[in-house]
């Protein structure tokens, strides 16, 4: 597009297990622009950074620097070839002061040691350009609010005098102020001949920043166009795309019953995650919750869990308060409450351990008499479970980490379905798994929603919102922004109200009222 | 002014140890019946330097947020070596120090390699490189004997100039000589920042394996300065295993009182060197209040139980529940 | 018991050669010792001599049995050599409190240990001190309690002619009391591990504790009676110990620490908790009693003996006890 491309990724592909991150990605980087990257979540953008940065290693592709190819071992070695990243994750050491932070990898020395004075120079300067001059060189990283922490990685960034910035999400935790003087500062760094890569769900920064945008969908690049010359819709249909269409079962017609919900909330909220949210869900009915990734559903599937301590608000269950204290209250039998945790890797298997062991381990209290587990029981209830969800294992007796990702994910299921619970929440228990288990499991929300159950299920795949809910709440900054019922739950109602657009509500009205 | 807040902010645990210690201190010598005299110092300062070394060197491991529970042994182990090579002319026993210094650096090395390179949980093999240290102190050793230079021993456990105690001075030496220029180099920084976030760490490009690998080093070398002044203290060497273990265990003690981090990532040498002076103080302070000596060891206990139990504190601010299992 | 845990094993072998290599290299190595040992005297072969290793190895059976508890946690506890010592010193004290006493001096010297064990584990339960720390500070505080309890003298109270005859009689002629009691412990344990909602919860814990509390397990509980667990049957072996040598001494645990955390490993239990066979913490125990025997019979000192201990540990971590590399 420019003359000035100096660095280029042609066909990089990536996997992780059998899920495809990145499919023959490729990006042009020019100096001198602010090149925004869009996408849905999971459409591979974080993994193409990641490439950049040197992360992670891809596993086919090529990346070119000034004309010559390149590849990068480590985080040091991008950084070495200018490419300095701002992760969305920090990368800062708590324990360290600011000066320490910025100085890190490359510490000026005098007789061997570390020379402080040079080294708080160092840091006042970077902290200057980043428009961070309340930071003191001195303060320790933990004790600064997370905006600051912010404002301080990128000032460590800047240090490093990268050739090439990437911004993932950077501005997520900063207050309205910060994001105007941190756009300030990238648009001189542009002045200054610096090429930049943009991250953000925030399509109004977008608007205001960005000279290129790229598209990127179910890792693949979809398309490259000049800011300005399309409209928020063309973009957002863009990002949508349609790559393949799942099988969803038909949603039954409901009536409203006289019923009291069977899961209720009023007034949650929890730290500055959880914000006044009020919900209900009845028996036989699935909820969605929406949105972009990290505005509060997984803490709200946990609070309702009983995980979260300074829980102001009440949870009730079948119209009855209830103080529901660890997830053993809340797995038991006068509550019936089930989680599908986020990573089943970490929280929802024991991947060392065998099928079985994880088939029964949340049912050992009804398996069991006098703590002695009934084997045979065990063994009926294990057949039952296998059969049900049709899970594929060369026996019970070897570890479960050895199943394939859908099959694991299927064990998580039936671990708690052995419980017969009545209310079931989910976390996003489709990521990674292949299409035909996403089938079964959507097959089975709505088996077990026809047979009475109450199920709240976060998705990052809108089309799982769309296909399997029969209501979708849609969460922004750890409030409920939007509710969408039956045929409004459409992509492009998802998207917008995710991303705050739309409905004659201005983001920057948002960000005013939340800085 | 501002400036200060963030100094003390840093230092507080040092501080904190500091303050604990001269408070102990005065109170012990107000009430010693000899009063303030450079004899009195001597004594305090002789016996304290030992667990002052050792505390130092447990330190710079426990920063990596590692352990070293085989530092008591690398104490006895150098200790047993000085009883039988720092003797004679004044080059044959400059040779046996630089000898016995070495064994240490060396200790300390094989504890790095293991955990470092081989990847073992700091805990166990420090455990059994610890039972590697005792054997071979008792192979040196199987009797206490031996002997030392004692024109050396009794000038480094003298005063100069008849009032500053040498093992202060010696003390103080070795913190400028090795603990200013570790934690001031750019690996001493990295074997903070690989303690207190490792991934962060790997994300910024610090050198963790070579940081880690000089602590645990490190580490060797002042358990045995340690083990020189035992030397020095009883001109001989033993090989007592409940006094080695003893050595491991106030270590800790002298580390936790100091304000250092078990966690890792935070607190300083200089910290745990008073944590320790602390720590020997609660002992003279029995003393002097003539309680019978045997609930030393009690009170010792006692305290190291409440000073591991007061970073439990941190645990009621905790709001998910679900960071309880890091 | 040795004939019938030999003939137990042979025939299960095969499925352990292909799923525990580690319990299968112990017994391998167990073998291999008793090879070595028979070229050096040939009475290492015979029934009696093996009997007496039996008769060692169960102190440090017992004493193993609760540390492999708190090492398939992922936890570790240093307070045994004083837990050992307060159940001995106890079980001794309460004998000299007449007929009652002497009845109630082997539950004593147990309760004694439960309460140490029970320290620990609100330590690291409820509180989540590091476990190597809290019982490293709880042994401090069990050893000043003792001192001041003798007065810094060996206990003058012998054992009860009941702890000796648990130690070194014969209720079933030809097989040590000690034996059964470690037999009887080790069925017991094998039972919890295996067949109890107790044994599959520690080695969930073990494994991932945070998926064990998402699956509504009160870990906190679990690690708490584990620890209790610990202790008790530390001091248990103190008891034994002590009837064994007919009094208590003041540091007559220290020996048994290094020893206890070695056959736990050895025999296949991961440090890092989650992994591991009562089977192969027996073939650690039956490994490192034989080890020592051997030891002493070619009169290795006490420092070869350490050294060979030492190297022996970290050789076979590095053979499998390794943490998997970071990135």
């Amino acid at each position: 597009m420019s003359v000035q491309t100096f660095f280029r990724m042609e066909g990089i592909s990536k996997r992780y297990g059998g899920v495809r991150a990145l499919e023959n990605a490729s990006l042009d980087v020019s100096a001198g622009r602010i090149h925004a990257i869009l996408g849905e979540n999971g459409a591979g953008k974080s993994t193409l950074i990641k490439v950049m940065a040197g992360v992670v290693a891809p596993d086919e592709g090529r990346m070119t620097l000034d004309g010559k190819e390149i590849s990068f071992g480590s985080p040091a070695a991008a950084n070495d070839a200018g490419i300095v990243c701002v992760f969305q994750e920090l990368s800062l050491i708590p324990d360290l002061s600011v000066a320490d932070n910025i100085a890190i990898s490359n510490p000026p020395t005098r007789f061997g040691m570390i020379d402080r004075a040079a080294q708080r120079r160092i840091a006042e300067e970077a902290l200057r350009r980043a428009g961070a001059e309340d930071v003191h060189p001195l303060a320790l990283v933990k004790d600064l609010p997370l905006s600051r922490r912010q404002m301080v990685e990128i000032a460590k960034a800047l240090a490093r005098k990268p050739r090439i910035l990437i911004l993932d999400e950077a501005t997520s935790a900063l207050t309205a102020s910060d994001v105007a003087k941190v756009f300030a500062v990238l648009k001189r760094l542009r002045s200054e001949g610096l090429a930049l890569l943009y991250i953000s769900h925030r399509m109004n920064e977008i608007a205001e920043l960005a000279d290129d945008c790229s598209v990127f969908r179910n890792g693949r690049h979809v398309a490259t166009y000049a800011a300005g010359s399309k409209t928020d819709n063309e973009v957002v249909e863009l990002m949508i795309g349609r790559e393949y269409s799942s099988v969803f079962p038909p949603k039954p017609v409901r009536t409203d019953s006289a019923a009291p919900p069977l899961l209720e909330c009023r007034h949650l909220t929890w730290t500055d995650r959880l914000n006044d949210i009020s919900m209900t869900i009845r028996a036989g009915e699935v909820v969605g919750l929406g949105g972009l990734d990290g505005q509060g559903q997984r803490e709200l599937l946990l609070a309702f869990f009983g995980v979260l301590r300074g829980l102001k608000g009440e949870i009730l269950v079948e119209g009855k308060p209830m103080s529901i204290s660890s997830p053993a209250a809340a797995r038991d039998g006068r509550i019936g409450m089930a989680l599908i945790p986020e990573d089943r890797k970490t929280e929802g298997l024991m991947l060392p351990m065998t099928v079985r062991e994880n088939l029964s381990f949340a049912s050992l209290d009804h398996l069991s008499r006098g703590g002695v587990i009934d084997r045979k029981l065990e063994e009926r209830k294990i057949e039952e479970m296998v059969r049900l969800l049709a899970i594929k294992t060369a026996g019970l007796d070897i570890p479960v980490g050895s199943l394939s990702g859908g099959n694991q994910q299927k064990v998580v299921i039936a671990k708690w379905l052995m419980r017969g619970p009545r209310i079931i929440l989910l976390n996003d228990p489709t990521r990674g798994i292949d299409v035909g288990t996403k089938q079964e499991i959507y097959q089975l929300l709505r088996k077990l929603s026809d047979a009475g159950a109450a199920i709240l299920f976060y998705s990052t795949d809108y089309d799982e919102l769309i296909g399997c809910c029969d209501r979708v709440l849609v969460l922004y900054d750890g409030a409920v922004k939007r509710e969408l019922v039956g045929d409004e739950i459409n992509e492009h109602a998802l998207i917008a109200s995710a991303l705050n657009i739309g409905d004659g509500q201005s983001v920057s009205a948002m960000e005013a009222a939340h800085g | 002014m501002g400036e200060w807040r963030y100094w003390f902010a840093a230092q507080r645990g040092t501080l904190l140890a500091i303050a604990i210690f001269v408070v102990m201190f005065l109170i012990y010598i107000l009430n010693h019946p000899a009063g303030f005299t450079p004899n009195v110092v001597q004594t305090a300062s002789n016996k304290a330097v030992l667990l002052a070394f050792v505390a130092m060197a447990q330190t710079l491991v426990v920063i990596t947020a590692g352990i070293d529970l085989s530092i008591g042994m690398i104490f006895l182990l150098t200790n047993c070596l000085a009883s039988w090579l720092v003797l004679g002319t004044p080059t044959e026993t400059a040779f046996g120090v630089v000898v016995v210094l070495c064994a240490g650096l060396l200790c300390g090395a094989l504890n790095g390699a293991i955990v470092i390179y081989g990847r073992l949980q700091p805990i166990v093999a420090t455990i059994a490189t610890g039972a590697i240290f005792y054997g071979l102190a008792l192979l040196l050793r199987p009797f206490p004997g031996g002997s030392v230079n004692e024109d050396l021993a009794d000038f480094m456990t003298g005063k100069f100039f008849g009032v500053i105690p040498a093992s202060a001075v010696v003390l103080a030496a070795v913190v400028l000589v090795v603990w200013v220029p570790f934690s001031r180099s750019t690996l001493g920084r990295g074997a903070y920042a690989a303690g207190s976030s490792d991934v962060a760490a790997y994300m910024s490009g610090v050198p963790i394996r070579r940081s880690k690998f000089l602590a645990y080093s490190l580490a060797g070398l002042l358990a045995s300065i340690g083990g020189l002044f035992l030397t020095f203290f009883t001109y001989t060497g033993e090989a007592a295993f409940a006094s080695g273990n003893a050595y491991t265990l106030f270590s800790i003690a002298a580390v936790v009182l100091g304000g250092v981090s078990l966690f890792g990532g935070k607190g300083s040498a200089i910290g745990a060197i008073f944590g320790a002076l602390a720590f020997r103080t609660i002992g003279d302070l029995l003393f002097v209040f003539d309680f019978d000596p045997l609930w030393q060891p009690l009170f010792q206990g006692v305290i190291l139980l409440i000073a591991v139990s007061l970073g439990a504190f941190a645990l009621f601010r905790v709001r998910n529940r679900l960071e309880w299992f890091l | 018991m040795s004939d019938t845990t030999l003939t137990g094993f042979t025939a299960r072998l095969p499925k352990f050669v292909r799923r525990d290599p580690a319990v299968a290299t112990a017994f391998a190595c167990i073998v291999l010792l008793l090879l070595v040992g028979s070229l050096y005297s040939p009475s290492f072969l015979k029934v009696d001599y093996l009997l007496q290793q039996l008769k060692v190895a169960s102190f440090l059976g017992v004493i193993a049995t609760g540390m492999m508890l708190v090492v398939l946690l992922g936890q570790i506890d240093l307070s045994v050599p004083w837990s050992v010592a307060v159940g001995a010193m106890m079980a001794c004290a309460a004998a000299a409190y007449g007929p009652l006493g002497s009845a109630l001096a082997v539950p004593f010297g147990i309760l004694c240990g439960v309460l140490i064990g029970l320290v620990n584990g609100i330590g690291v339960a409820y509180l989540r001190i590091p476990s190597m720390i809290i019982t490293l500070a709880t042994n401090a505080v069990a050893q000043g309690l003792m001192v001041v309890y003798t007065g810094g003298f060996s206990p003058q109270d012998s054992a009860t002619p009941a702890m000796r005859w648990l130690a070194t009689g014969f209720a079933i002629p030809g097989i040590p009391n000690s034996v059964l009691i470690w037999a009887l412990i080790g069925t017991g344990t094998v039972f919890l591990l295996t067949r109890t909602r107790f044994g599959r919860s520690v080695y969930g814990i073990g494994n991932r504790e945070r998926a064990a509390y998402l699956s509504g397990i009160d870990t906190r509980r679990i690690v708490l009676i584990a620890f209790a667990i610990c202790g008790g049957l530390a001091a248990c072996g103190g008891v034994l110990l002590a009837g064994y040598a007919s009094k208590a001494a003041q540091s007559m645990g220290d020996a048994y620490l290094l020893p206890a955390i070695a056959a736990v490993v050895l025999g296949g239990t991961s440090i890092l908790g989650g992994r591991g066979s009562y089977l192969g913490t027996i073939a650690g125990v039956i490994l490192i009693t034989l080890l020592q025997s051997i030891l002493s019979v070619m009169q290795m000192p006490e420092a070869g003996r350490q050294i060979i201990y030492g190297i022996v540990i970290v050789a076979m971590l590095l053979l499998y006890g390794r943490s998997p590399a970071s990135r």
